[in-house]
């Protein structure tokens, strides 16, 4: 083999995999910057409403969590913070079909999507110069396998989604309000 | 190839190989749960003082730079005056920040970030993410020693 002609090569290049391997993974530069998507996803995840009443605002957005069927995990009044989660199936007719026709072919186990893990953070701020209240919502989810390994790890940004969230928590307010 | 004399670069190869691999595979359980004194030179780089007394407001402009940064934010407690959260995308990304007083006028938020399995210990991220909170803050960042 030629490259043993060359034992530095290989010196550079075995240590430079071994070293590589030793730093494991180095955080994206982009991780902590803004880019062109942060006030476009603001707006998408932000609204304001006229009301100067915070405790009653979370508490709106508490109900709705529940109405949606997440579990409350975490709240701050304090700050205005509130973490709701739910898990649900991640099964995939498609996939499932795939792996099924990879198993019976070849003979080979496809691990497919299995269970996600749904979060849903509500950041409520009062801005008491005009007696408004804005509410941040952002959503995310982690996909695992049926060997239980996360596959998909993401912010969820369908502008959908948001509208819809904050659809109902118009209506939930106005529940609220009218106390029903 | 027969390892000898005439071979000395992959002989060496191999011992840096076998000495490299030792290096990076064997910190104790104890190293990494306490930490090395590496931790110790973290502070500076993960601390800015501001020159404002209002904790209240102070976090939750930490949470609103955090959520502008795509976090979720997962806990926050006012009294202890500490925020948690994860970024997800495609990687794992956690963050908790912590504000205290210093003297009469300052407040000190400090910042220590996780990549999926490992501790942030690189300045830079941590100097987008001031840079981003100084903007938010309408207050400049100092340096703590």
């Amino acid at each position: 083999m030629t490259i043993f002609k060359y034992p530095y090569l290989i010196w550079f290049l075995v240590t430079g995999l071994v070293f590589s391997g030793c730093a494991g993974g180095i955080i994206p530069p982009e991780a902590l910057q803004w880019n062109q998507e942060t006030l476009k996803d603001r707006q998408l995840q932000t609204r304001k409403f006229d009301t100067s009443d915070e405790e009653k605002m979370m508490s709106a957005c508490a109900a709705l969590l529940q109405d949606l069927g997440f579990i409350l995990e975490e709240s701050e009044t304090k700050l205005g913070v509130m973490l709701g989660t739910k898990d649900r199936s991640a099964e995939d007719a498609g996939q499932i079909a795939g792996a099924v026709i990879l198993a019976l072919l070849l003979g080979v186990y496809v691990p497919t999507d299995d269970k996600q893990k749904f979060r849903a953070s509500v950041v409520t701020r009062s801005l008491k110069e005009s007696n408004e209240i804005t509410v941040r919502v952002t959503f995310q989810r982690v996909v695992w396998n049926t060997q239980g390994r996360v596959t998909t790890s993401e912010a969820l940004t369908d502008p959908k989604m948001y509208t819809e969230f904050f659809t109902k928590l118009s209506k939930a307010i106005f529940l609220e309000a009218h106390e029903i | 190839m027969k390892f000898n004399s005439k071979s000395p670069f992959l002989f060496l190869s191999l011992a840096m190989v076998v000495f490299a691999m030792q290096g990076c595979a064997t910190p104790t359980t104890h190293e990494r749960m306490l930490g090395g004194e590496e931790q110790v030179k973290l502070r500076s780089m993960q601390s800015r003082a501001f020159d404002t007394t209002d904790k209240e407001k102070t976090l939750r402009t930490v949470i609103a730079t955090m959520q502008d940064l795509g976090f979720i934010v997962e806990k926050a407690d006012l009294l202890l005056g500490t925020v948690s959260g994860t970024k997800l995308a495609g990687y794992s990304l956690r963050l908790t920040v912590s504000v205290r007083p210093k003297g009469d006028s300052q407040l000190i938020v400090r910042a220590s970030a996780q990549y999926n399995i490992q501790a942030v210990e690189d300045p830079k991220p941590y100097q987008d993410f001031f840079a981003s909170l100084e903007k938010a803050m309408f207050l400049t960042a100092h340096n703590v020693d």
